[in-house]
Formats: structure tokens, sequence, C-alpha cells
């Protein structure tokens, strides 16, 4: 089903490691979304846990043509790799003025590998306002150690992603993302298609490493967000600069020296 | 364990010259563990029943330190312990450290 694929750049890779986010505006074409909308109303039949992408979907089914999508089936690629496993998939519905926020929350249950990573499709086949609570996302929150919905707690974030997007935006998001369904108080239900991969084989510079050594790149990684503490947010920075190593295999990456000075117990003997 | 029922709070219940309290919760976190530090995140409930804030509900905070809140007339009820981290994680990452909660009484029939 991978035709064509049209690869992530390190920039962009190093954006996600630094938000645990990739957003493709209007990614879908008008006249999928249109047929994807009915497709999501009517409900899409689930899959057992971990069966392999090319098994997941039937040919010609809406799905498959839409993880068929250059951009997206190269995103994928470039994320998880060739043939991830389909974990499990939901079509999430807000109902119009539909009562409660979901609160902030991690999915599925803590996960803390540091060399590994899942993502997760969400598909937004119609133009989410403000008011139709599009998922709120709080980005470079995907290190922190938490379990489910224990940041339930966190009503606003500085800097939060309250999603607002036009028709046929995908986003993927890494598995330890803060995120929630907004309360919808438009008139209008609004849907999000969810897909999670598992990768099958190592998160090694899947994605066009062309520009690996492009000064943006660690302009992205060094990124801060408003609602870091400062303090903590050098950690963070710490914890990403390990998951690039470990991305690009390159075991002397660093910025700013965070990662080397700490590390260096230097064992040679003066005599 | 007792099985005596709690006492009403119910406003009908109370002299009619009587104030109503009702407590409104502000939880601040700060950039820095000093209170007059930057807002970065914040929640709030209402006891009232007069609002009904949730998650996402606004992208400013409403004060820009806990001092801000403080000249605003809440009155600090906790603040978040200074806790080491635990030998081998000083590198994790998890919760915000910096939690202040904060409280307003309300009385509920005033205009």
């Amino acid at each position: 089903m991978e035709n064509r694929l049209e690869l992530l750049n390190s920039v962009q890779m190093a954006r996600f490691v630094a938000r645990g986010s990739l957003r493709l505006d209007a990614v879908v074409p008008a006249e999928m979304n249109a047929e994807g909308l009915a497709v999501l109303a009517d409900g899409v039949p689930s899959v057992p846990y971990g069966t392999p992408l090319s098994d997941a979907y039937d040919n010609g089914s809406f799905v498959r043509r839409l993880l068929a999508l250059p951009r997206v089936a190269g995103a994928l690629r470039s994320l998880v790799g060739p043939e991830p496993w389909v974990d499990h998939h939901f079509v999430h519905t807000r109902a119009p003025h539909g009562g409660t926020a979901q609160a902030l929350h991690g999915d599925a249950i803590i996960d803390v590998r540091p060399d590994a990573f899942d993502v997760q499709l969400m598909y937004y086949p119609q133009d989410v306002t403000l008011e139709m609570g599009g998922t709120l996302s709080v980005p470079g929150s995907h290190l922190r150690r938490i379990n489910e919905s224990d940041t339930g707690r966190y009503q606003n974030l500085r800097g939060q992603d309250r999603l607002v997007c036009p028709a046929g935006t995908v986003v993927f998001l890494h598995h330890g993302i803060w995120h929630g369904g907004r309360r919808n108080d438009s008139d209008i239900l609004r849907y999000m298609f969810k897909i999670r991969f598992n990768p099958r084989v190592r998160q090694r510079r899947l994605w066009d490493t062309s520009d690996l050594h492009d000064p943006q790149v660690t302009a992205e990684l060094d990124a801060m967000f408003p609602w870091y503490e400062g303090a903590t947010g050098r950690l963070e920075r710490y914890n990403r600069i390990l998951l690039w190593r470990h991305l690009t295999g390159d075991d002397g990456f660093d910025l700013d020296h965070w990662v080397t000075r700490v590390s260096n117990r230097p064992q040679e003997i003066v005599t | 364990m007792t099985t005596e029922a709690m006492p009403s709070a119910r406003a009908d219940t109370a002299a009619a010259t009587e104030p109503v309290l009702r407590q409104q919760v502000l939880v601040l976190y700060l950039d820095g563990s000093a209170l007059d530090s930057r807002v970065v995140g914040w929640s709030r409930y209402d006891g009232t029943g007069r609002t009904s804030p949730t998650t996402g509900d606004s992208d400013e905070p409403p004060y820009e330190s806990g001092v801000g809140a403080l000249l605003d007339g809440w009155r600090l009820f906790q603040a978040a312990q200074l806790i080491p981290p635990y030998p081998g994680h000083e590198y994790d990452v998890s919760f915000l450290k910096h939690e202040f909660f904060f409280e307003r009484l309300v009385d509920v029939r005033a205009s």
C-alpha cells in the first residue's frame, strides 16, 4: 500500500521529538473527507490488536486509501517504519453541547521506553472550530512520566494547543502526549478517527536524513514551551537529546553540553 | 464508624440573616517554587455552582503570578513541598512541581 512516500526530513523529525506531534493540514482531499464522514458515522470495524498494517484494512477501503496518501504514508514510515502493527483504532465523537471535556491524559498506561515509541494518527474529516472542542494537546509533554489521567487536575497550560484545523487534517502524536477531547459548545457533531501504530523495526534513521546537519535541527530540539518550569525545561532537553541519539545512532550528539557535562567521568589516572 | 447523617450545608437551612459561604478553588502552577513566580498552568473549581470551568477552556492565565492572586483576594492554603529526586531518577520529568492552592469564600446569598 506504500506506492509513493513523502518522507519527513530531519527538521520535521526534530520538531516531532521536541513537540511530540506532527500536524499535516488539509492533507486529505475534500472528496475523501465527505466520504470519510459517512464512513466514520457508520463505524469502522475493529481489527485484532497487533494486526500488521497491510492486513488490517481491505484493499480499496477508505482507511486503506487514507493511509496510502503520500504525505500520510511518508510520515508514518518516517516515524515507525514499514509495516507497523495496528494496535487499535477508534472513532471518537464529541456531541453538540456535549457536557464535559475529557480530563487531560496520556493514552494506555505509563510507557517509558527510552528508545522506541508508538504514534497515534488523528484524522479530522471536517473543519474544526474552537467552539467544536477540537483535541487539546500539550506540546512537549510526551516525555513526562505520568500514568493515564493522573494529570486530570491540570485544566490549562500556557502554550497548550486547542486544535482548530481545516477538514482533512491529520495529526501524528507520540504515545506519551498529554491530550483530551474538549467540550463541544457548538451545534455540530465532531468526529475524529484515531489509529495507534506500534513499530516493528528499530526506529533509527527511518526518515530522509539528507538534512541531518541542518542548524534548524538543533534549533527545533532546543525548543522550550511556555508551560515548562525553567528548571524542568532543562531536563526536557536532556531527555530529548537522549531520544535523538537513539533515533540517529549518534551517541555524541548534544545541545549546549547538557548531557556531556553530567556524564563526564574521566577514568584516566595521571601519575 | 458513625452512622450519623452529615449536617446539611444547603443555603435553605441557614438563618435568613447569615451568610451562606461556598468555596471557590484556584490552583496555580508556577515557573518556580517562589510564590511570585510566573504562572504556567491553572485550574479552577467553583463551589457556588455558578460557573463550570473545565479542561482546555482558556489560553490566558487568570493572573501572571501567584502573588497576583493574593492581590486579588485569594487566600493560599497549600503549597507543594520541595522533594528531592529519587536516586537514579534525577533526570526524569513528570508532574508539574510548583503547585499552589488558593481559596475564596463567596456568600451565595449575595447577588
